[in-house]
């Protein structure tokens, strides 16, 4: 027993490794929300009036929530209540012209990625991944750009989109997630300041992996990026979006929505390794994970396929979604979220069936430790047009130790009686009797863990890109490193 | 090799092993017998350092180390092999990869060479014959939905890859059918060496027509009450337990 304890001690006492603060000159906006706020990034980076009007619409309608109230409170989370008032929406680091090559870069900056493992000199990068890097609310980098442009592929920051292909953005942005959509969606399209916008053209499959790498690091400031994927007919693209903060003693928000199109038979991949700052030992600070990411399969014979591997922050309150509008089309949703001290995440998915054959699988992997709290919420929807649905759904939960939590709650709504659903759940507990059989074989309680958990979460590392999967192995291992056997 | 001294062991406060003596030198094949509640696995899960087992007082000695001391794992990487009556299962580890991550904490702990992933596939279907497993069983998650039979071999098969200096093997023939006993019981066979020894736990004798002990010890109420060599397994096959048993409570109760 007390090794077993001692283990839990330790994983639950894991530190962060990324919570380092880079020594960088800032611009912010004024410190909380009002119409000005709004109009000051809008100015900022410069966008057509259409652009402003359009945040002025969230911004009230952000406003008439707070004021009736409307806060989501249904999540299995609790948190001290937010003052909006006390959050700086807009941070960039100067100088702000816009960049010609990488040289221009603050090389605070460029050392900040190194630290992360993320480096943006073109020549150091792995053969097949362009990265997008965004630092606080701009964003920095983009590589691969011109390699990327000769197929036609668009991968550039948001800001830049809004600029230089409106027609796009008029179409699709808001188009999966409206800005009435929910409470944190509305302030994000209100104050978003950067984010990655991608357009894969018809019959393009994208070469290489795009990534896109958020960062946290002015003190006070909230994250509100936005992120636009679209997969024209018969196109493909895998993308992956990694995470991080400084560790501080108050809890910063990350508000972020990202939105996917695909048109006929179009395939998106997205992978995410969310690692933020999840706050120390006792709870205190951390990343406020508020995130909407909803996929539309607009298309025939369309795919949509998330995958996340959630780690970090004090509060995940996530649900990737994919609406399956075309016939045939697919929706996919592999989780991995690891809670251990005081982190809380509710996470989970929702597939809305509204084509005829469509089909959706959701593999759910939570792993609590420490104090955690980890609850899996999902919800397939099969609408009365959608004959033939099909979904299948595995929420397992695994616990370590006897102070944490694992919830699941599944909804299914069923308005087509051909649908078939088929739904499977267990917790487990790593057991004395598996522990002692693997010391019996010379494998300490440490690797013991790490063996178990691998391989609890198996079915969602292999649906990522090989080098994300070695990435998230030694995340998780991370996590867990330290322990006494 | 092994050196028990006055063994007192106890399982959730009730004392189980009570004054238990052995001693097991290299190349001997030794047989506890015994009914059951008798003390055999108690004596088997204390000397590999189960943690729902407690050694109240008495001394053991594996090489001359204090075995007692030593976490679980060390004893294995010392060269001490459980062959476990109930193996457990592991949900989502696949069993070849733990027999490799099993393999390579032991090779580490002794500074040698750890095993890439083709090196041990192959190494791994060399053993497998031994058992007579297939090669698929191994792909599967560890011991999860193997029948009884395929659990023994199993564990067989880890004692194999591990070539262990002391195996304790915790009634290996439970459960299964004659042709199996014969594949578990051939199993072992190859694996005896005069380097190495075997505790052989078990309640029947016939596992020991095929695996012949050098010798074999009755325990009853905690304790080695006979110890002789292969004719004291057939005795106790023609008499049963009852008449040892009668015999010591006769003893115990005139002090």
């Amino acid at each position: 027993m007390t090794t077993t304890n001692q283990v839990v001690k330790d994983v639950a006492k894991q530190e962060y490794k990324y919570g380092f603060v880079t020594d960088v000159e800032s611009e912010l906006a004024p410190r909380g929300l009002s119409e000005d706020t709004v109009r000051f990034i809008s100015a900022k980076k410069n966008e057509p009036e259409w652009m402003l009007e359009s945040r002025l619409k969230a911004y009230h309608h952000f406003v008439s929530l707070v004021e009736k109230e409307q806060l989501p409170t249904w999540a299995n989370i609790s948190y001290p209540p937010i003052d909006f008032q006390d959050i700086i929406y807009y941070a960039a680091p100067k100088p702000k012209e816009t960049l010609e090559s990488l040289d221009q870069i603050d090389p605070e900056i460029l050392k900040t990625y190194e630290k992360l493992g993320i480096p943006l000199e073109e020549q150091k990068l792995l053969a097949g991944v362009a990265v997008d890097a965004v630092f606080d609310s701009v964003s920095i980098a983009t590589t691969f750009r011109e390699e990327l442009a000769k197929q036609g592929i668009i991968f550039c920051s948001m800001s830049e989109a809004v600029q230089n292909h409106p027609d796009l953005i008029k179409k699709y942005l808001g188009s999966v997630v409206p800005y009435t959509d929910n409470f944190y969606a509305t302030l994000n399209a209100a104050v978003f300041s950067d984010g990655s916008f991608c357009y894969i053209p018809k019959g393009v499959r994208c070469p290489m992996e795009l990534t896109t790498y958020f960062r946290i690091n002015t003190q006070g400031s909230g994250q509100f990026e936005r992120t636009l994927i679209i997969a024209d007919e018969g196109s493909y693209v895998s993308y992956l979006e990694g995470c991080s903060a400084p560790m501080r003693d108050e809890n910063q928000l990350h508000a972020a929505v990202v939105e996917l199109y695909t048109a006929d038979n179009a395939e998106i991949k997205y992978s995410t390794i969310q690692n933020w700052y999840p706050g120390n030992e006792e709870g205190k600070g951390g990343i406020y994970n508020f995130v909407t990411k909803r996929g539309k399969c607009a298309g025939r014979n369309s795919k949509i396929s998330w995958t996340q591997v959630e780690t970090g922050s004090a509060i995940t309150w996530k649900y990737p979604s994919v609406i399956l509008q075309g016939d045939n089309s697919i929706g996919e949703f592999y989780s991995v979220a690891l809670t251990k001290g005081y982190q809380q995440a509710d996470t989970g998915t929702k597939m809305t069936h509204l084509g005829k054959n469509t089909r959706s699988t959701i593999i759910a992997k939570g792993i609590s430790a420490g104090h955690a709290q980890n609850t899996y919420r999902g919800l397939v929807r099969v609408m009365p047009k959608a004959t033939n649905a099909w979904n299948f759904t595995q929420c397992d939960s695994l616990l370590l130790g006897d102070q944490c939590g694992a919830h699941t709650t599944p909804y299914v709504e069923v308005r087509n009686n051909t649908a078939h659903l088929e739904h499977e759940a267990f917790t487990s507990k790593v057991s004395e009797d598996q522990l002692f059989y693997c010391n019996q074989r010379g494998i300490s309680t440490e690797e013991a863990h790490a063996l178990i958990i691998n391989g609890f979460c198996k079915d969602v590392f292999k649906q990522l890109p090989l080098e994300f999967a070695v990435e998230a192995t030694r995340l998780l291992e991370m996590n867990l490193e330290g322990t006494v056997g | 090799m092994l050196e028990v001294k006055d063994l007192h062991a106890s399982v959730g406060g009730v004392e189980i092993l009570k004054g238990l003596s052995l001693r097991v030198k290299a190349g001997e094949v030794h047989a506890i017998m015994g009914p059951n509640g008798s003390g055999k696995s108690t004596l088997a899960n204390v000397l590999a350092g189960n943690p729902s087992y407690t050694a109240t007082s008495g001394e053991v000695l594996f090489e001359g180390e204090d075995l007692l001391t030593m976490l679980p794992e060390n004893r294995a990487r010392a060269g001490l092999f459980l062959c476990f009556q109930h193996p457990t299962e592991i949900h989502g580890v696949r069993l070849d990869h733990f027999m490799r991550a099993s393999f390579n904490s032991i090779q580490k702990s002794k500074g040698l060479q750890e095993m890439d992933v083709l090196k041990f596939d192959r190494f791994l279907n060399e053993k497998v014959g031994i058992v007579e497993m297939d090669r698929n069983l191994t792909k599967r998650s560890v011991n999860e939905g193997f029948s009884g039979g395929e659990k023994k071999r199993n564990e067989i098969l880890q004692m194999a890859v591990l070539a262990p200096k002391l195996a304790i093997l915790d009634e290996p023939d439970s459960g299964l059918d004659v042709d199996a006993l014969r594949t578990v019981a051939e199993g072992i066979n190859q694996l005896r060496s005069p380097e190495n020894a075997i505790i052989l736990v078990t309640h029947y004798q016939r596992i020991l027509d095929y695996v012949v002990p050098d010798n074999v010890h009755v325990i009853i109420n905690g304790r080695i009450v006979k110890s002789g060599d292969k004719k004291l397994a057939l005795e106790i096959e023609a008499q049963g337990y009852d008449e040892l048993e009668k015999s010591v409570e006769s003893l115990q109760s005139s002090g």
